[in-house]
């Protein structure tokens, strides 16, 4: 940090940065303090307004083990023996890194504490990735989400970055292009939901004569589970691909030439200067896009609603779909009970995504 | 053979080869036609008559279907202000907030790159229950003013006797996750908390209620993506500023601002296109007069089902004033406004 001690108590230290966290603030500590007394409490609409009862945890136990579990964290099966090498992989891995954390320079207690508890976490999430993805198994709309939010995410940053390196080279038209890329961000999100409704119907769709030639007539592609969360993803990647793309086009807009410049002088080739000049200078800023598509993308709600419904089943429901059918249905504790289960998972994922990931990369360059 | 060596050089090292050009226009004429068919399926579903939408696809105008601009006409002449008035709030709610979230975000994250930040945990769990019991005091009838001004006393009364003996503090980073982690609850857990919270003030059905809500949800990417921006403008043209005289907020205003304008435009655009385009809290914070297009487009989905014709004309309404605006603002996210500043 390049603190500048001389200048370090003027006032614009807190002139600069009070007003953005007292706007922030006053929207966000009443609605998270009520949200978690509604995650609480069991509401009933009766004549004339609502009743409020305490329930304690009963809405979280409703989710991890009452009647919302098949639907929240899916049908379990024995993982077999794919599923046992998947997890004795990730044991091994684990136990490693543990292992080099303790015998380490840096070890202390906090970190090891820290480390284990993430080592659990994502060690049940894995064991519910693999247990309702076998044989029998069925996946909730925690699992579905993971894979929205993980292959969305993947697909939108490699293609962003690809566009982005694309568009900044010397090339004629690039202009074109770099507006034309951004239009899919600016539609409404809801409209996006509609319009890939439109798109993936095989019966009057753009597609539908393409369908027709290959024979696939009388297969929807959304009523199938594996397909409709195909279908959910590309419509996700359609419509933020153009957010990392603006973001790392900005920033290597923003990178200064001599450096590139100097390495071109010494001869170094195109995939060199990537690897050893652009990339560094543009890890932060991929880092920041990439745990900002990640928040967003858990919450993702209007493709599947519009596109799906979350069908067939629940194969397409994530957690923020569920969270809502839940709402609609007024069961307000069961659905801030959920926000809050998604909320720990997000807020899981983004820890471990600035402390360890960001941190390493970072220190890499 | 000379010609096939050409095709794979360069004739200048910042020029690609005419075959890594060639590669190029191939991926980008993909991805044009991958991003531009929906839209263009969009187009043409706007001049629709059902019955076209209904029988199967029809692709191009004039030539397997008649268009007809019953859509437009329901829409924009024969309905009044349906979609005028909504369009006029999208504009003030969706300009304002973007505005003041780039504005109090720059400021911020300016903040947030150049002084180190030392809150510590004590003060602020004792703020937090100043605030749940200022909230208790309301919900049994003590007028609100009291109760906020009881609760600003008592933690003014800690934090300046006792809140100095509070250990451990956070950092920069963790202000940042802070900010940041207020984007990870969805909008269908807080929107009931936010609802009441506008009706308290009286503040529903306004534009008020919209700018303030956009401006503090969007605060925390405006803040994280400039954050980036500004930490990699050399330190050294700062400080040549501040031997010059400069304070610091003309640093920040005529130097740092000036500089960083590629992360301003497109974190502006970011801003702008989030609020612009919101539904959730859009649907529950407006009322008839305020209420924005998102809304009106989820709307159309009514008993009779989705009106695609409907649909397709309001969502390529919203994007056109959005996408001039990219045009206008694209050719300042451009190369080389710092070459040359770093010299000497």
């Amino acid at each position: 940090m390049e603190e500048r001690p001389s200048l370090s108590n003027e006032p614009a230290r807190y002139v600069l940065l009070l007003p953005a966290v007292l706007v922030v603030m006053f929207l966000s500590i009443f609605p998270l303090l009520l949200s978690i007394f509604t995650s609480l409490s069991n509401i009933k609409f009766v004549k004339g307004g609502f009743e409020v009862n305490y329930v304690g945890l009963r809405n979280y136990e409703k989710l991890l083990q009452g009647s919302q579990q098949r639907r929240f964290l899916g049908r379990f099966d024995d993982p077999g023996t794919f599923g046992w090498i998947v997890l004795a992989v990730f044991a091994a891995f684990m136990a490693y890194w543990l292992f080099r954390y303790v015998t380490g320079p840096r070890r202390r207690v906090f970190g090891l504490i820290m480390r284990v508890l993430t080592v659990i976490i994502s060690g049940g999430l894995l064991w519910l990735l693999v247990r309702t993805s076998s044989g029998r198994g069925l996946p909730g709309t925690l699992v579905v989400t993971l894979i929205f939010v993980f292959s969305g995410v993947a697909a939108q940053y490699a293609l962003g970055l690809l566009l982005a390196l694309l568009v900044t080279q010397d090339l004629p038209g690039k202009r074109f292009f770099r507006v034309v890329f951004l239009l899919p961000m600016m539609l409404t999100p809801v409209g996006i939901g509609f319009l890939f409704r439109m798109l993936s119907d095989t019966l009057i769709g753009p597609i539908a004569p393409v369908w027709k030639a290959v024979g696939l007539y009388n297969f929807s592609w959304v009523n199938n589970p594996a397909t409709a969360r195909l279908a959910i993803v590309i419509g996700d990647t359609w419509q933020w691909t153009p957010f990392v793309f603006i973001i790392l086009l900005a920033a290597l807009e923003g990178l200064p030439t001599e450096t590139v410049e100097a390495a071109l002088v010494d001869g170094a080739n195109r995939w060199q200067m990537f690897r050893y000049i652009i990339l560094p200078q543009i890890i932060p800023v991929s880092t920041t896009v990439i745990l900002v598509r990640m928040i967003e993308a858990f919450k993702i709600i209007d493709m599947p609603q519009a596109m799906t419904r979350g069908g067939p089943g629940t194969a397409t429901e994530s957690v923020t779909l569920h969270a809502y059918n839940l709402w609609r249905a007024l069961d307000l504790g069961t659905s801030s009970a959920l926000a809050y289960c998604l909320l720990f998972v997000v807020t899981f994922v983004a820890l471990v995504f600035v402390n360890f990931i960001r941190q390493r990369l970072l220190e890499m360059i | 053979m000379a010609a096939l060596r050409k095709f794979f050089q360069s004739s200048s090292p910042l020029k690609p080869s005419p075959a890594a050009m060639t590669i190029s226009y191939v991926l980008l004429g993909l991805w044009t036609f991958f991003v531009l068919f929906p839209i263009y399926w969009l187009f043409v579903t706007a001049f629709k008559l059902p019955v076209d939408v209904n029988t199967g696809p029809k692709y191009l105008m004039y030539v397997d279907f008649q268009p007809s601009t019953h859509a437009w006409r329901e829409l924009l002449v024969e309905s009044g202000n349906l979609v005028t008035r909504p369009y006029r709030n999208t504009v003030i709610v969706g300009l304002s907030s973007a505005v003041l979230a780039l504005t109090l975000g720059a400021m911020a994250s300016y903040a947030l790159s150049r002084f180190s930040y030392r809150p510590k945990p004590g003060l602020i769990a004792t703020f937090i229950l100043c605030v749940v019991l200022a909230i208790v005091a309301i919900n049994v009838e003590v007028p609100w003013q009291l109760a906020v001004a009881a609760a600003l006393s008592t933690f003014l009364l800690i934090a300046l006797t006792i809140g100095r003996r509070f250990k451990g503090t956070m950092s920069n980073d963790d202000i940042a996750f802070w900010l940041i982690s207020q984007r990870m609850l969805p909008p269908v857990a807080v929107i009931v908390p936010i609802y009441i919270l506008f009706q308290q003030f009286g503040l529903l059905n306004t534009y008020y209620a919209l700018i303030i809500t956009y401006t503090a949800v969007n605060l925390p990417l405006a803040i994280w993506f400039m954050r980036d921006y500004f930490k990699s403008i050399p330190i050294e043209l700062e400080e040549s500023a501040f031997i010059d005289g400069a304070s610091r907020y003309q640093v920040l205003y005529k130097v740092v601002l000036p500089l960083s304008a590629p992360g301003l435009v497109a974190t502006f655009l970011i801003v702008l296109i989030f609020a612009w385009n919101e539904y959730t809290l859009g649907l529950f914070l407006s009322g008839a007069d305020t209420q924005t297009l998102p809304v009106l487009v989820v709307a159309q989905n009514a008993t009779r089902g989705p009106q695609w014709w409907n649909i397709s004309v309001l969502v390529l309404l919203m994007i056109a004033p959005v996408f001039l605006l990219a045009i206008v603002l694209e050719r300042y996210i451009a190369r080389g406004i710092l070459i040359g500043a770093v010299k000497g």
